[in-house]
């Protein structure tokens, strides 16, 4: 099979497996899994045959692999769609495919599959349990989900989505693919919809992130009527980007390169949970599942910066947007960080993590370090799966231990009833260590150092001080509250009794937390800077040379130097050390010096939003355009067109129909007085029926003039 | 008149024969007037298929006018008045749209119309070749008769088989598009006995009409066309009738009757008046606008569903005239795709509310909650419908909502809108949003959450809450695949608009041109 061929095929085994879950199988649970399973197979087998073939072309990124086809008649022209495999595609899907398969197979497991039905189990609420009884004895252990197979279909569409946005080679399915998997988390965060909080998550995310994306959308409008194609290949070319550099916008004195570039980036603001629009992403913590958390988490988030490190080449036509984006990716990066430190549930932690390594690659990305961004892309999303992946373990051990111990109010995500789980869940515990230590960016093993690093050498080597020094302060900060997390939950002892009793969790879930520590230290190999003392040269610098010639002048890395290594170092191994040096002694919640008001309620962004958007909008809605608009203006205005309509119709039938046609004909009074008997039973048939009168008669007056008129 | 060398008059008049079969059955037996209107208006349907597809007799790459069907008919004073039908690119979807909502929305009365079923049908098929007249007339007098037909047989459909406030929601139908209609036709005569004729394309072919009269000619067909859409502030009628109206008459209504108003200005409107159509366009993208997030500011507020999808059609037909007077191939095509769209999605989502309905009797989304469990198929269809409904990529409400934006967009930068510019397409992309918001609130409440009232309510009268049978999915199945196909390739679609499409813009731009 050609690859071209193949690429189009990648993202058709979850689509179908969506379609069969959902019009089939979903009665039954077992086949469900395996089609869902099998799907996401397929489309890793094949993404990584693509990426093999990918690798053995050499200058991939003037030859890349793509095929295209007619989808929309524009005028004259057609507007084409098709698949793109060039080096920075390539990386990605190779990441993509891999996490989207370990999600498959974790979630076998995490949905307690092969264990009974619930005793109050219900579709729409997380599963409570159910009670056996074995050898006499009666205990209650962890019941399957009520909605298995509805979850894997939402999986399987939520794979179409991420595999169609790696593959496009235009904006418009990239925007397809990107919708889609917003389609997805709504459904995913709403999953158990029996739960208010999930349902205002759910909705909270779709809005926030559509926000963004109607934006981009418009950018997207302004790009093709600037350029008459969405192709990135094409809109890429020296001449499309003079254009569109020169050719003012008209909006804000911006050139069309600044106001599309700006319009685009709104888009992954939202996407990419970035601050201001980065609101969605904690309270998406409340859908059911770390693994659901984590598609959206660390998955499809990860879609918003591939959008803006695809779009560099524009993107980075206009300074001014570039300052916009790198101050954006900055102020994300150590905002969030700061929220992260005050956060208890195990999830939030990571989310606001999420938000804050996203700013670093959008600060990367700002400062011009393309590759640093795809870099920290990369790395980030296998630790920061592994950590979703790792905490929902951690928080299905402890639900055991809540099943076991049967109290209920106890918070199976706070990370103050947790404590000592290393000895309970050995390999969670393990791998959650490694993931920790990369998001920490810990030196020379993990992946996470070798990306970070890379960030700060760039910011530092191009002369950017103030990012340089903000994002190594937020980097202190994630190794700080990354050991925070670690200490609470598996070191030192257990502080509830639910956490003695937790356990360790199926091969399911323990594999693909396995799988992915692996590439959360070994991927970060494959990018170290060729003067790096000692280690340089060793291993050629291959993320840099393979996806550096996605642009056709690939970026230089910046010079060796010290500082900014030596700031990595100190950064993560200092954060490291106080977390594990506070927090070793930290008992419980009131003792936590870090429980400030404003870092526990997120720097109060939900409740100034509600005072500034939601009341107001809401008021515009009901009061001003249905109440007063709609139900008072122009009704109003309809009414009164009906009374004066009736008073003039009452003065026609008192001085003329009663004084003149009355007394020369009694049919024509019967008639009236027949037609008003009729309409009597309609309350308000009175001004229409004078209204069809007068409309009939204005008829007949102008078509008589109009014929006498015309005639002569 | 040979039926097959004329395939439009054939099918025009094909439901008139359904009629006519009508009559001779008793009103007694409802299975079988059920069946002969079904298989007529489903015959209809393959007749359509055939004139377009299967003869051979028309050429989708061929812009002009086809399958003309032109006779003298009245002729007396000067007047030269002509029974003269003709499609193209801009009516065929529109045409295929009314012989396929037909029968889909004579199935779902099955079980919904059981009183006076032989009338009902017959308004239906009177009312189907009303509305296949108004799409395929070309002569300006034939088309206003055609027109005002079609208010005959809905008036009945609201008047007899509505709510209980159906009479007042009929006469209001019935008037606000009469007096509308009223100005037109004072511009169809002065057309007519200026012209020398009531053809349409002899008249854009002769042009010549001043710019002041063009205006004023332009606001008497708009005056007509405005109120059917509805666009903005014309709309009040819209949600009284569709609240009012049968399951099937909302779905004829929202899907087939609007797109009458819309068809009107692109193929009277923008055609005969370009002048006037190139000053009133930023003025139309305006109200249309207006209307985008007015309507859709207003759908959040309602309660009832029927209401709700009442004025988030306000809000898609905004999209709609926002398309047209962009007055370029994308907007066009986007707005004549969108109509096609509108009356899928929302004639979908009409007839699941009517599913809905004749079990609960009731319309008020408060009530309702947590329907997906226990009606998993209804609830996804309902999904879906929504989505669409909210133009969810892959969907083929994006297709059409995308296009037009990319339209307006190029409107403002061209110059089209003179003033306004990008802002309209950049304002009126915030009725996306909105939409998402309204569209998901119904959603949540109908759907998720605790059981609702209604649930117990239904269950006091001794049943329980059943999903979708067989005939209820064969009912919305083809809207489905529709949604499906549109939204993931729609190029067939565009094919099929494109040359005429591509006319209307050229002659427009060149007429606009020479006004510059």
């Amino acid at each position: 099979m050609t690859t071209e061929a193949l690429i189009w095929l990648i993202p058709l085994p979850p689509a179908l497996a969506f379609f069969l879950i959902v019009l089939f199988t979903n009665k039954n649970k077992a086949l469900s899994h395996t089609i869902g399973v099998g799907a996401a197979i397929l489309s890793w087998i094949a993404s990584m045959i693509v990426f093999a073939r990918a690798l053995g072309v050499e200058h991939l990124g003037e030859h890349p692999f793509k095929s295209a086809v007619n989808w929309l008649p524009t005028g004259a022209e057609w507007f084409r769609v098709g698949v793109l495999i060039d080096p920075l595609s390539a990386a990605v899907l190779f990441f993509v495919s891999i996490t989207i398969f370990m999600i498959f197979l974790y979630s076998v497991g995490y949905h307690n599959y092969g264990q009974p039905a619930g005793d109050h189990d219900h579709a729409g609420l997380p599963p409570h349990g159910a009670t056996v009884t074995e050898h006499g004895h009666t205990h209650v252990v962890p019941s399957v989900e009520p909605m298995y197979s509805r979850f894997f279909a939402f999986l399987g569409l939520f794979a179409f989505g991420m595999y169609v946005l790696v593959i496009s080679d235009n904006l418009l399915t990239l925007f397809v693919g990107w919708e889609i998997m917003g389609l997805c988390s709504y459904l995913l965060i709403g999953f158990w919809y029996g739960k208010k909080s999930a349902r205002d998550a759910a909705v909270k995310a779709f809005m926030t992130t559509r926000v963004g994306d109607v934006f981009m959308l418009l950018g997207i409008s302004f790009l093709y009527s600037a350029t008459g194609t969405l192709s990135f290949r094409e809109i890429f070319t020296e001449k499309v980007l003079h254009v569109l550099q020169t050719v003012p916008s008209g909006v804000f004195g911006l050139s069309a390169a600044g106001l599309i570039g700006l319009l685009l980036f709104i888009g992954t603001v939202g996407k990419s949970a970035q601050w201001p629009l980065h609101v969605w992403l904690p309270d998406a913590m409340e859908g059911p599942t770390p693994v659901s958390a984590m598609i959206h988490a660390a998955t499809m988030v990860s879609a918003g910066v591939y959008m803006v490190i695809r779009m560099f080449p524009l993107l980075s036509l206009d300074a001014g947007t570039m300052t916009v984006i790198a101050f954006i990716g900055t102020f994300t990066a150590i905002f969030a960080a700061s929220i992260a430190v005050a956060q208890n549930d195990i999830k939030r932690v990571l989310a606001y993590s999420t938000i804050s390594q996203l700013g670093f690659m959008i600060a990367a990305l700002g400062i011009g370090a393309y590759v640093a961004a795809a870099f920290h892309l990369v790395t980030h999303a296998f630790f920061k799966a592994l950590l979703f992946l790792g905490s929902g373990s951690v928080i299905h051990g402890m639900e055991h231990g809540v099943l076991h111990t049967g109290n209920h109010h106890v918070d199976a995500q706070d990370m103050f009833n947790m404590g000592g789980l290393r000895k309970k869940m050995p390999i969670t515990f393990w791998t959650f260590l490694i993931g920790g230590f990369a998001l920490s960016g810990f030196p020379l093993i993990t992946a996470g150092f070798w990306s970070k690093d890379e960030i700060l050498a760039d910011a530092f080597g191009h002369g950017h001080m103030a990012v340089f020094i903000t994002l190594a302060i937020a980097a202190f900060m994630t190794a700080f509250y990354t050991m925070r997390q670690i200490t609470l939950t598996f070191l030192g002892e257990p502080r509830t009794e639910e956490a003695k009793h937790a356990h360790e969790t199926p091969w399911t879930m323990t594999t693909p937390l396995v799988v992915l520590s692996f590439f959360a230290v070994t991927y970060g190999w494959l990018g170290i800077p060729e003067h790096f003392p000692g280690l340089g040269g060793i291993l050629p610098n291959w993320f840099h040379d393979f996806v550096g010639h996605t642009l056709e002048h690939v970026p230089e890395a910046p010079a060796f130097s010290w500082v900014p290594l030596l700031t990595s170092l100190f950064v993560a191994l200092g954060g490291l050390f106080f977390g594990w040096f506070y927090y070793r002694n930290v008992k419980s919640a009131q003792e936590d010096v870090f429980q400030i008001g404003v870092l526990k309620n997120k720097w109060y962004f939900d409740e100034v939003y509600d005072f500034l958007f939601i009341k107001p909008a809401y008021w515009f809605s009901e009061t001003f355009v249905s109440k007063w608009m709609d139900k008072t203006v122009i009704d109003g205005i309809l009414h009164s067109f009906g009374i004066a309509t009736q008073w003039t119709g009452e003065k026609i039938r008192r001085w003329f129909d009663l004084a003149v046609v009355n007394k020369f004909g009694d049919m024509v009074g019967y008639g009236t007085k027949d037609i008003g008997k009729g309409m009597t039973p309609i309350q308000t048939g009175r001004i229409q029926q004078y209204m069809l009168a007068a409309v009939f008669a204005f008829l007949l007056v102008s078509l008589i003039l109009y014929y006498f008129l015309t005639a002569a | 008149m040979n039926f097959f060398t004329e395939p439009l008059t054939l099918l025009t008049f094909f439901p008139l024969l359904g009629v006519l079969l009508l009559l001779f059955i008793p009103g007694g037996q409802k299975n079988a007037l059920r069946w002969t209107a079904l298989a007529v208006s489903l015959i209809t349907f393959v007749i359509s298929l055939w004139v377009f597809f299967l003869s051979g007799l028309y050429d989708a790459s061929n812009p002009d006018l086809q399958l003309v069907a032109r006779h003298p008919w009245i002729q007396v004073a000067g007047w030269n008045i002509e029974y003269h039908l003709a499609a193209d690119g801009l009516s065929i979807l529109l045409i295929l749209l009314t012989t396929l909502l037909t029968p889909i929305s004579i199935l779902s009365t099955w079980t919904a119309v059981e009183e006076r079923v032989k009338e009902f049908m017959v308004f239906f098929l009177l009312l189907e070749t009303g509305m296949l007249g108004v799409f395929v007339a070309q002569d300006l007098f034939l088309f206003y008769i055609f027109w005002e037909f079609t208010l005959v047989p809905m008036y009945f459909l609201i008047g007899i088989w509505g709510g209980p406030r159906r009479i007042y929601a009929a006469l209001k139908f019935f008037l606000y598009t009469m007096a509308g209609s009223i100005l037109m036709l004072l511009a169809i005569l002065w057309l007519g006995i200026q012209g020398g004729t009531f053809s349409v394309p002899q008249l854009i072919e002769q042009g010549g009409i001043p710019a002041n009269i063009q205006w004023w000619l332009f606001i008497a067909f708009a005056a007509a066309f405005a109120i059917k859409v509805p666009m903005w502030p014309l709309h009040s009628w819209l949600p009284d009738a569709h609240v009012e109206a049968p399951t099937a008459g909302s779905v004829i209504l929202a899907g087939v009757l609007l797109k009458l108003g819309t068809y009107g200005f692109v193929r009277f409107n923008i055609p005969l008046f370009p002048e006037a159509t190139l000053k009133a366009a930023p003025w139309i993208a305006l109200l249309a606008t207006i209307g985008i997030i007015y309507g859709a500011a207003v759908s959040y507020a309602q309660t009832d569903i029927k209401k709700l999808v009442a004025y988030s059609s306000v809000s898609h037909l905004g999209f709609v005239m926002l398309g047209l007077f962009a007055l370029n191939p994308e907007g066009l095509a986007g707005a004549i795709l969108q109509m096609i769209n509108h009356g899928i999605s929302t004639g979908a989502l009409f007839l699941l509310v009517g599913m809905i309905y004749e079990q609960t009797h009731t319309r008020e989304f408060k009530v309702y909650g947590g329907l997906w469990k226990l009606m998993p198929v209804f609830g996804t269809l309902y999904l879906i419908v929504s989505l669409s409904s909210m133009g969810l990529p892959g969907l083929n409400g994006f297709v059409g909502e995308f296009t037009i934006l990319l339209g307006a967009w190029g409107a403002g930068q061209s110059g089209v809108f003179y003033w306004g510019g990008v802002w309209f397409a950049a304002i009126s992309a915030l009725g996306v949003i909105m939409a998402a918001i309204y569209i998901l609130y119904m959603f949540q409440k109908m759907f998720m959450g605790p059981q609702g009232e209604v649930v117990d309510e239904v269950k006091k009268h001794g049943h329980s809450l059943r999903d979708l049978n067989w005939r209820e999915i064969a009912v919305i199945a083809p809207l489905i695949l529709l949604i499906f196909w549109i939204g993931l390739y729609p190029a067939p679609f565009f094919d099929l608009m494109a040359p005429s499409v591509n006319k209307l813009a050229e002659t427009f731009s060149a007429a606009a041109l020479a006004l510059r």
